[in-house]
């Protein structure tokens, strides 16, 4: 078991997601950076699926009443072991009665600690993720507070031989230097004049303050909506479509746009006018307030070419922790 | 003897200097704070966050605007704290 000594701004109980249930609203929830998280869960011998605590901004404090390996992965936030530094993207052992106290992100902002065994909350809908927004799943339903208790599951076998092990410098993620998030355009797009799909792709958007698991909220360019009568079952507003749903990764754009992510809007009436592949949706949350990026146009090949050459780095980096 | 103390961003945000926009400041300049005590907030992923002082001092200067844009780490309010 763990217990939660200092619980960070916004700490949460994720796995891979709840899938299956969109239809009835219900977005996947999951790691935002699932990279960090998978890369996380294979350090201390987990399935990649097993439940981790992702951070956001600030780590936490969390005392420890076994033995168990652990690992941190994702934004840089310096961390200790009762007062000892600790690496990063690094197989650790903290033993029974010691505190592991993880400061606040520097490049990124989210870490994802992962324990040997996993986080061993209830599974709702087969998946141990928080979903907020409504209070199910992970921990009651919420962030982490202070003196939360967290079970723990079986270790793996042979997690203790891990102790040590590091992934590859080459395999680490330089957050603050991605700024180019690639885009595939669709499904409304129609919707934007031609000049202002090239200002979406040439100008800077700016994280605001408001972004968070369900939506990233950006500040740039001003949208130009292709001038229509509205359709029958639209709003009135020129971002208004007949209601569809919302892939995970769309750029909604009610005015300013939105990028939706693990805690989606499952759908509405708001024009959808392109799509975060799936690689870059990670580092797009890994992107804190204020800072700035630029989307990229890439087609649907280009995105399953970049899923693929994930999954690659991910095989490779698995392979050479065994 | 006295020194400076510099209370620093725990998260990126916005900088507020009072809980509403018609509340008096938590701070001022000149005004003495305690260990633990909230002196602004930070607002980010929709809720507001206390930032509290780490040491008990006179406050000497206030380097962020009400409603400016910080990172985490930078330098926030100063105190003159007794050594």
């Amino acid at each position: 078991m763990i217990t939660v000594s200092r619980p960070g701004v916004l700490s949460t109980v994720q796995d891979l997601g709840r899938f299956g249930q969109y239809h009835i609203g219900m977005p996947p929830s999951g790691a935002m950076d699932p990279f960090a998280h998978r890369v996380g869960n294979y350090l201390v011998g987990n399935d990649e699926d097993a439940a981790t605590i992702e951070m956001t901004y600030q780590g936490g404090a969390f005392e420890f009443d076994e033995d168990r390996v652990v690992a941190l992965c994702g934004a840089t936030m310096a961390a200790t072991i009762d007062d000892e530094p600790i690496n990063m993207w690094e197989a650790v052992s903290v033993e029974a009665g010691q505190t592991l106290d993880i400061q606040y992100a520097s490049n990124g902002a989210r870490s994802y600690l992962a324990v040997a065994g996993g986080i061993d909350v209830e599974p709702l809908m087969d998946s141990r993720s928080t979903y907020t927004l409504i209070g199910l799943g992970g921990y009651e339903g919420r962030s982490l507070e202070e003196g939360d208790e967290l079970a723990l599951g079986a270790p793996p076998e042979g997690a203790t031989d891990r102790i040590g092990s590091a992934v590859d410098d080459e395999y680490i993620p330089d957050y603050d230097s991605i700024d180019s998030i690639r885009v595939v355009f669709g499904l409304c797009d129609y919707r934007l004049t031609d000049a202002c799909k090239e200002r979406m792709t040439t100008e800077p958007w700016t994280v605001t303050p408001d972004a968070d698991r369900v939506g990233y909220r950006l500040e740039g360019p001003e949208l130009e909506f292709v001038e229509r009568e509205q359709p029958f079952g639209a709003g009135t507003d020129q971002s208004n479509v007949v209601d569809l749903g919302y892939p995970v990764g769309s750029i909604q754009v009610p005015q300013q746009p939105i990028v939706l992510m693990q805690d989606a809007v499952t759908g509405g009436g708001y024009a959808t006018v392109g799509t975060v592949i799936s690689v870059d949706r990670g580092y797009l949350a890994q992107k804190r307030t204020h800072q700035e990026l630029y989307f990229e146009s890439v087609n649907v090949d280009d995105a399953v070419a970049a899923r693929k050459a994930q999954q690659e780095t991910l095989a490779a980096i698995r392979k050479s922790l065994e | 003897m006295s020194t400076e103390h510099t209370i620093t961003a725990p998260m990126p945000g916005v900088f507020y200097r009072q809980s509403d926009p018609t509340d008096d400041p938590f701070v001022e300049v000149g005004d003495d704070v305690s260990k633990g005590e909230t002196v602004c907030l930070v607002g980010v992923m929709k809720n507001f966050h206390d930032v509290t002082s780490d040491a008990d001092g006179t406050v000497s200067e206030i380097l962020v605007e009400n409603e400016d844009a910080i990172d985490v780490g930078d330098a926030l309010i100063v105190l003159e704290t007794e050594e």
